[in-house]
């Protein structure tokens, strides 16, 4: 009766709302008797607190409070915990050094939180922040990796004198050294994995409420999974009871990865607000959103690729330290490892592979997930080292990355992940197709002529999404489950909402998860609303990160709808009198097979609240149904990138003259949607090869890059109209046959961009140049080589 | 942002009075970087001295061979001026190259000129044209205007009217971009003024500054060539993270060729 709606380009139902300025964030909540919070941050990289004076704030006019970590620690507040624990090579745990929401004793980075302030109004609080007293010793800092693990750096933590948090590996290293020892030729590069700043464009908030009537607590929080900031912050930090504390993340503007984690200021807040029996809101300022908003890569890597005389891959080894920053973030110490040395077969059959992580403490941000989180840094690897290899061998990148797909499915990689399917050759020649890669020597010769240097790279990624089973994660060292929830309550006349565990901050769920809903039942789209975000409202929820929402959070939902249907198919089935084996659902109608005989939706549904017809002794009136569900495996999206660029040899500026992207992300629910995903990630990654790279000052450890007037988001203008297409390999393992596409963009771009640049300098004797290639930096690899 | 009072006067006179009075106040004109340096308590003035209810700042007026344009003119108004563009296309391209849209729409000619930032657009249009400045109690020659970082010849209490471009035989401006601020990090007006050529840089140096060097090879023969061969040093010209001292110095030539590219087209 309705056209199906997945695969349908439908317009997004939050978009209404978004675009009217109707939308409500965390910062739109203003409740009464609210009272602002201001952090005061330490201005140094590394320093002892010798005193904190609150005397002067506390007598301004509008501050009502001043609290220190001593405050905290008073209170038996606790730290801010890590939800993973991996274990080094050393069979040891990994050292996890306290995290004080408010600094005990020492400050760690610029922007730690030493103080706060709370007043009537923001700027109350702000003049208190100013008259607050600390008297700080500095001390030296790193904010260096590799510098932070030589001997006499300064450290940060009693319990981590050497800096280090983990040293940890997966592969089998003799394996690896034997591939190598028998290679025909082996491509070596160093690199660094640029640090990353987030800047969604809705900076972090939080407002928390204490109602003394019943001793319970409400956090409005720009948070991407409300559940898991509410565990952890009850369970390991404040020691409240879960049924006590109500999380809300309203409408959230983006996140990144960013909002995913329990920061200091959540905590803070919410301790405060029992302290003052007032609501107490904070809000950053971009600012602070730079200094304090956990940061992504920053990864130092020493990668091996050994091949066989026709270009074979025979083994890959790979050294890597990773940036955590000044503390562990919530889940910083399984991106380097988990999520990043699991990616390193790529799309490809490399027999052996072996790859050690050492994780270091620095006078910097925290360090933890950022879009692709892990998969970038392993997609930069792989990609980089085969467009490389083939350029040493005098192969056709593309014919090299042909010789060494996998092309059998299901497939066992050498690094833990088990490929369920996928279609490799089909995404390369369908990015090479629209790529017009057949017309790049021609349109290289031409742009020659205009004195300008073309060059084209490609970039094959592949992405584990919906990170899963819970109990091989656990085993791993995940400290939480990795499930969702889905409930679906169907309404007495047969509209519907849909109550999800997943987390929309401009995924577009609402729509998204609607179509899935109103396709399977057969009801216009207007019969369903998705509901999100509140702990009160949604019965569990693990949050939406690692591209995870649809294949997780979708098939909880599918699986609720089944049972919907198949209590509806009960009810049916005495409404008309039939078996229930003879019940059949077909888009919003139940037929008895082989006669005419058939109820709507709304019928049953009315049947089911209305219950006097009804099989009241054999089933309970009511049709609202729950699922969890935990996959059995991840996803992997796959897919290929062609970049071409174009380089002024006289500025060095680089210009991408068209991107052709070609993805697949299984079973795709709403193309427009999808689309909107890709061009976001492939925007962010372009940003990561041109234009954005974070900044300390190595001598003092302050954040230079602090601004969006020196760290810089690429701009419409810095980016190519994207070409892009899909290939579909339902995955096997969910009903929906979906993968997920968040993330798939920033993971597949950066390499694709720094192969085509290189390209473009390949014969001027340019083998690598780091990220970003800023406009100086190509023309110091130019004006180099021409000069010697 | 701390507090401060607010002044809205609504003439010069007023102005100059208001500031004369209140040491520590400012005069704001389209708020782009006084109001930003307020809100992250990098500048505290008592008092905010508004020239923008002044009708006598604002507007832009051809007359012969000049152009007037007041000071409280925004630059989406210069950019868009048929006027403008008529008589100095060069100037009204450069007032579409400053900022974004929304700082366009905002900042003024005399704002951009009075906070003299080294890697704002309008100074190499002022010091390339040879503009006059024109204040409430005298006129400034443009060679005499600009004095060094973030320094003009401006007296305290003095207060920038209009500024006066002499129309030139032809003219360009051409700006190689901060990735992330989108100031100028080498910008190069070149004027062909028919009395001989100007070649201002905005970007590279502390300040505006000009190059006799190119402006003698313009002269003997206005030709992207001309210049192609002339280096400017390094030596006293900015670094920071975005370009250093040699890259800028490099970038000046080439933006200089392109100018005059520019310019003959």
């Amino acid at each position: 009766m309705n056209a199906p709606l997945i695969g349908a380009r439908i317009q997004r139902k939050e978009d209404y709302r978004f675009l009217t300025g109707s939308g409500q964030y965390t910062d739109d909540v203003v409740l009464p008797g609210q009272t602002y919070a201001v952090f005061v941050r330490s201005p140094h990289a590394h320093a002892k607190i010798k005193s904190i004076k609150k005397d002067k704030a506390l007598k301004a006019p509008g501050v009502l409070a001043v609290y220190t970590g001593e405050d905290l620690a008073a209170a038996k507040v606790g730290g801010l915990p890590c939800g993973w624990l991996i274990t080094g090579t050393d069979g040891q745990p990994m050292k996890e050094p306290p995290h004080p929401p408010l600094a005990q004793g020492k400050v760690r980075y610029v922007g730690d939180h030493v103080a706060v302030v709370v007043g009537e109004s923001i700027e109350a609080a702000r003049d208190g922040a100013e008259l607050v007293e600390v008297d700080y010793e500095a001390l030296p800092a790193v904010v260096d990796a590799t510098k932070a693990m030589q001997k006499g750096a300064p450290a940060l933590h009693d319990i981590a004198p050497d800096n280090k948090c983990y040293t940890w590996a997966l592969g089998d290293k003799a394996a690896v050294d034997a591939a190598f020892a028998k290679a025909a030729h082996v491509t070596k590069l160093e690199f660094v994995n640029n640090r990353l700043i987030p800047n969604a464009i809705e900076p972090r908030a939080a407002n928390a409420r204490y109602s003394r009537a019943d001793d319970s607590y409400t956090l409005y929080v720009a948070n991407q999974n409300p559940h898991v900031e509410r565990l952890l912050m009850t369970a390991f930090v404040l020691g409240l009871p879960e049924h006590k504390v109500r999380v809300v993340a309203p409408d959230v503007g983006g996140g990144f990865g960013s909002k995913i984690y329990l920061y200091a200021e959540d905590v803070v807040v919410t301790w405060a607000s029992r302290q003052l029996a007032r609501p107490v809101k904070w809000t950053a300022e971009r600012s602070e959103s730079f200094v304090s908003d956990a940061h992504g890569r920053d990864h130092h890597t020493l990668a091996e690729l050994a091949m066989d005389k026709d270009g074979r891959f025979l083994g890959m080894r790979v050294h890597t330290t990773a940036n955590l920053g000044a503390y562990l973030s919530t889940f910083a110490s399984c991106i380097p490892t988990i999520l990043y040395a699991t990616l390193l077969a790529g799309q490809y059959t490399t027999p052996v592979i072996y790859c050690e992580v050492t994780a270091v403490f620095t006078n910097t941000a925290p360090v933890d997930a950022y879009r692709g989180a892990g998969r970038p840094e392993a997609t930069y690897v792989v990609e980089r080292l085969v467009e490389t290899a083939a350029r040493e061998m005098k192969l056709d990148p593309a014919e090299i990355r042909r010789r060494n797909f996998i092309r059998t499915f299901p497939y066992q990689t050498p690094v833990a992940l088990m490929y369920d399917t996928g279609n490799y050759e089909a995404t390369l020649d369908a990015a090479m197709n629209m790529g017009d890669v057949a017309g790049f020597a021609r349109r290289k010769e031409e742009a020659a002529r205009r004195g300008k240097l073309r060059g084209l790279g490609y970039a094959c990624y592949i992405e584990a999404c919906g990170i899963a089973p819970s109990n091989i994660a656990g085993a791993l060292g995940a400290r939480a489950g990795l499930f969702e929830a889905g409930e679906i309550r169907v309404h007495p006349t047969g509209s519907v909402t849909v109550f999800t565990g997943s987390h929309a901050h401009g995924q577009g769920h609402e729509t998204t998860f609607a179509q899935v809903v109103a396709d399977r039942l057969g009801l216009p789209i207007e019969s369903v609303d998705v509901v999100h975000g509140d702990t009160s409202k949604i019965l569990f929820g693990m949050g939406t990160y690692g591209s995870r929402s649809i294949a997780v959070g979708g098939t909880a939902i599918v699986k609720a709808l089944d049972k919907i249907i198949a209590k509806g198919k009960k009810i049916a089935a005495h409404l008309m009198e039939a078996a229930e084996s003879d019940i059949e659902y077909d888009r919003g109608v139940f037929k008895v097979a082989g006669t005419d005989k058939q109820k709507a939706f709304g019928e049953v549904a009315f049947a089911a609240y209305v219950p006097h017809n009804y099989p009241l002794d054999k089933l309970e009136p009511g049709l609202n149904e729950n699922a969890f569900y935990d996959p059995t495996n991840f996803t992997f999206p796959a897919g290929s990138y062609v970049c071409e660029v174009e380089i002024d040899p006289d500025t060095g500026k680089t210009t991408i003259v068209k991107f052709s992207a070609v993805d697949d992300f299984g079973k795709v629910i709403n193309p427009m949607i999808v689309e909107g995903q890709v061009h976001g990630g492939l925007t962010q990654g372009i940003g990561q090869a041109l234009t954005e790279g974070c900044r300390y000052d190595p001598e003092t450890g302050q954040l230079v890059t602090g601004s969006f007037t020196d760290y810089c988001i690429p701009r419409a203008d810095d980016v190519p109209s994207y070409q892009l297409d899909t290939r579909e390999t339902p995955c096997t393992h969910n009903p929906l046959g979906v993968k997920g596409c968040g993330e798939a963009g920033a993971i597949g771009a950066p390499a694709a961009v720094m192969n085509a640049i290189t390209d473009a300098l390949w014969s001027m004797g340019v083998k690598d140049l780091a990220m970003p290639a800023t406009s100086e930096s190509v023309w110091r690899a130019i004006h180099m080589k021409r000069a010697a | 942002m701390h507090a401060f009072n607010y002044h809205r006067p609504s003439s010069v006179n007023d102005a100059a009075a208001l500031a004369a009075k209140q040491a520590e106040g400012k005069l704001l004109a389209g708020g782009q970087s006084l109001v930003q340096a307020m809100k992250l308590r990098l500048a505290s003035p008592s008092d905010l001295i508004d020239l923008g209810a002044i009708g006598d700042l604002k507007g832009i007026k051809v007359d012969g061979g000049s152009v007037s344009i007041g000071a409280m003119t925004r630059h989406a108004e210069v950019a868009g001026s048929a006027e403008v563009k008529k008589a100095i296309p060069a100037l009204a391209y450069l007032a579409s190259q400053i900022g974004d849209r929304q700082v366009r729409n905002m900042g003024t000619l005399g704002g951009s000129l009075a906070n003299a930032d080294p890697a704002a657009d309008y100074p190499a249009a002022v010091l390339g044209l040879g503009a006059t400045v024109v204040t409430n109690k005298r006129k400034i020659a443009a060679d005499d205007f600009f004095k060094g970082l973030y320094e003009t010849a401006l007296q305290p209490g003095e207060i920038i009217t209009q500024v006066s471009f002499p129309a030139p035989k032809r003219a360009a401006y051409v700006k190689f971009k901060n990735p992330a601020s989108r100031f100028a990090i080498v910008g190069v007006f070149v004027a062909d003024t028919g009395k001989g050529v100007r070649v201002a840089v905005t970007g590279a140096g502390p300040s505006v500054f000009r190059v006799a060097d190119m402006e003698k090879a313009l002269g003997a023969k206005f030709a992207p060539d001309a210049v192609a061969g002339i280096k400017v040093k390094a030596d006293g010209l900015n670094t920071d993270l975005h370009a250093s001292a040699e890259y800028r110095a490099h970038l000046v030539t080439v933006m200089a060729k392109r100018a005059v590219e520019a310019a003959l087209k």
